[in-house]
């Protein structure tokens, strides 16, 4: 129990420290932005889209957006929270924006702009930073040493944009910028409504059991069962035990969270195509979630078996613990990399696939391209989804397995022999 | 690299918004339908599991107890056959006695009858032959009774005779 309250106290201390130190890092990232970019305002004009690029369209549809895209030109306005050290916070819906084309906003609110159905905010001085102003177009810029930089044009003018900041220190193309996105984006609002239509379904799964009481199942209950059978009796039993109990419930959760996401990202259209478990944030939250609930459920033996193996010459030790140690993290490690690389790289090479149109089509100035595209393109797709579909379903058992063969090596009592 | 950065691989960036937001959105997943579906599944799961196997108990205890009672039945059932039998067989027994009885006794009322009718036979003959004597001695007398009424007539020596006789039954006498 005091073990328990000790790594809460670490973990609270943490979350608070950690902000902490991103603030004060994203004040002085955007200090350094003001000092190299200083004013913005050089002479711009708006021009062309540049030729049809297959990587950034795969990039651009598997990322997340403070929009969600239906349809043509019909769009679902998401509530944006966003909040900018110094100017606080700023709240409103995101159809404030006034997007068209591209999930592209057409005013700037509170410096705030939507390139891309990604919300970014105005990093150079000169741009009006209160209320909603029109802006004209967007634009980007290349440095010296490669990186893109984001640009809005308003009143023919360029100003750089940034971009949400994000904690993978730069070497992602993102890191601490002057603003944050609290923004209830595409990912979360398909996390939400999965969470509600698995209530639903599970919770109507669970009356079955009070109103066929004595009957075999029926309905929902019965589509739900095997399911929930194959985990208890597939995963949680042989791994854990007779403590299985205890942990089926998060077993469970980690399952069909998973696979209900993993499903519903299938979707091509509305309300799907969220691509939310093929997103490292979502990902790492599960790992880390998975690492706190082993680490907690560890026994003495266990802690044991890392810190001091039993039956192993002291000199082996100098280099098992180290091993055993750096084990801890990189288990959860792989299964947040796992789970995101397998969702990603199925989404992208449908993309790719639903691509091979417009590279065919050469972005529609050939019909007959884009017809042989078309050919090729469908019985692609439809092989790539059936794979999809099975790895939807097989990301998230194995999620849901290796979790529960961790917890059980933490909670497994002592043997003799090994 | 440079591609990612030119095409903004943005899925591999952790963003504060969707960490906070998954961590809120799976914890209260997790604990909802741990409470509102996990739990009472299991526990509906459980409670089968065990009405099967107390099913399957009662339904062996049953069979069981079938299988006794059969036994019961069949032990009754021969012991009412075996009664049957000893009651056929002391019918029989029975049956045999009297008739060996009745006829006994049809034997010696026979014998009887028919020493009766033997004696009756004696009796008549007895009676027939004393009539036969009789009638022969009457038939006698009635010649004797003749004779001597024709000697009487014509001698003394018939009065002589009467004396003598007179005499006789006085004597007799």
């Amino acid at each position: 129990m005091r073990r328990i309250l000790v790594s809460l106290l670490c973990l609270v201390a943490l979350a608070i420290a950690l902000p902490a130190q991103s603030h004060q890092e994203g004040a002085e990232h955007s200090a350094n932005q003001e000092e190299t970019h200083g004013e913005g305002g050089h002479d711009c004009a708006c021009h062309e889209d540049e030729a049809y690029d297959p990587g950034a369209s795969a990039f651009h549809h598997i990322s997340d957006a403070n929009v969600f895209h239906i349809a043509g030109e019909i769009y679902l306005p998401l509530p944006c929270i966003l909040y900018a050290p110094g100017q606080g916070l700023s709240v409103f819906l995101s159809n404030k924006f006034h997007f068209h084309e591209h999930g592209n906003g057409a005013y700037a609110v509170d410096g705030y702009v939507l390139n891309h159905g990604e919300v970014m905010r105005v990093a150079q001085a000169g741009f009006p930073m209160e209320g909603e102003v029109a802006i004209e177009c967007f634009t980007e810029t290349h440095t010296e040493d490669g990186k893109t930089i984001n640009q809005v044009i308003y009143e023919g003018q360029c100003y750089n944009l940034d971009k949400k900041t994000s904690y993978d220190g730069g070497i992602m193309g993102g890191g601490v910028t002057s603003f944050y996105d609290f923004s209830v984006t595409k990912n979360v609002f398909t996390m939400l409504l999965t969470f509600v239509l698995l209530f639903f379904l599970l919770r109507a799964a669970a009356k079955g059991y009070q109103t066929n009481d004595g009957k075999a199942p029926k309905g929902i209950q019965a589509f739900i069962e095997p399911v929930f059978l194959f985990i208890r009796d597939e995963v949680a039993i042989p791994f854990l035990g007779a403590k299985y109990e205890r942990y089926l419930p998060y077993l469970m959760s980690i399952f069909f969270f998973i696979l209900g996401l993993n499903l519903i990202g299938q979707l091509p259209i509305f309300p799907g195509s969220g691509n939310v478990t093929g997103n490292l944030s979502v990902t790492a939250v599960l790992a880390v979630i998975a690492f706190v609930v082993v680490n907690l459920s560890g026994n003495k033996n266990y802690w044991q078996h890392i810190f001091n193996m039993p039956g192993v010459p002291g000199w082996i030790k100098i280099i098992l613990t180290p091993v055993e140690l750096l084990g801890i993290f990189i288990k959860p490690l792989t299964l947040m990399l796992r789970l995101f690389a397998n969702i990603t790289a199925g989404h992208i090479v449908i993309i790719i696939f639903v691509s091979l149109i417009f590279i065919f089509g050469k972005a529609g100035e050939s019909i007959g391209g884009s017809a042989l595209g078309g050919v090729m393109a469908v019985p692609l797709t439809m092989f790539m989804m059936s794979i999809e579909l099975l790895v939807a379903f097989i990301q998230a058992f194995v999620f849901c397995i290796l979790t529960a063969s961790y917890i059980g090596a933490a909670v497994e009592e002592h043997h003799e022999h090994h | 690299m440079d591609l990612l950065f030119l095409a903004d691989f943005s899925v591999i960036r952790p963003e504060p918004g969707l960490l906070i937001w998954t961590l809120i959105i799976f914890v209260l997943f997790w604990w909802l339908m741990s409470k509102f579906a996990f739990r009472p599944i299991q526990e509906g799961l459980k409670k089968r599991e065990h009405d099967i196997q107390n099913s399957l108990d009662a339904a062996k205890m049953a069979r069981e107890e079938l299988a006794n009672l059969q036994a019961h039945n069949e032990e009754l059932l021969k012991q009412a056959q075996e009664e049957r039998a000893m009651i056929l067989r002391e019918a029989k027994e029975a049956k045999e006695t009297i008739i060996q009885e009745a006829k006994d006794r049809a034997k010696e009322e026979a014998k009887k009858i028919v020493l009766s009718a033997k004696q009756e036979i004696e009796h008549q003959k007895l009676e027939a032959l004393t009539n036969i004597k009789n009638e022969i001695g009457q038939m006698a007398i009635n010649i004797a009774e003749k004779v001597v009424h024709q000697k009487l007539q014509d001698s003394k020596e018939s009065t002589n005779l009467v004396d003598q006789l007179v005499k006789e039954i006085n004597f007799n006498n």
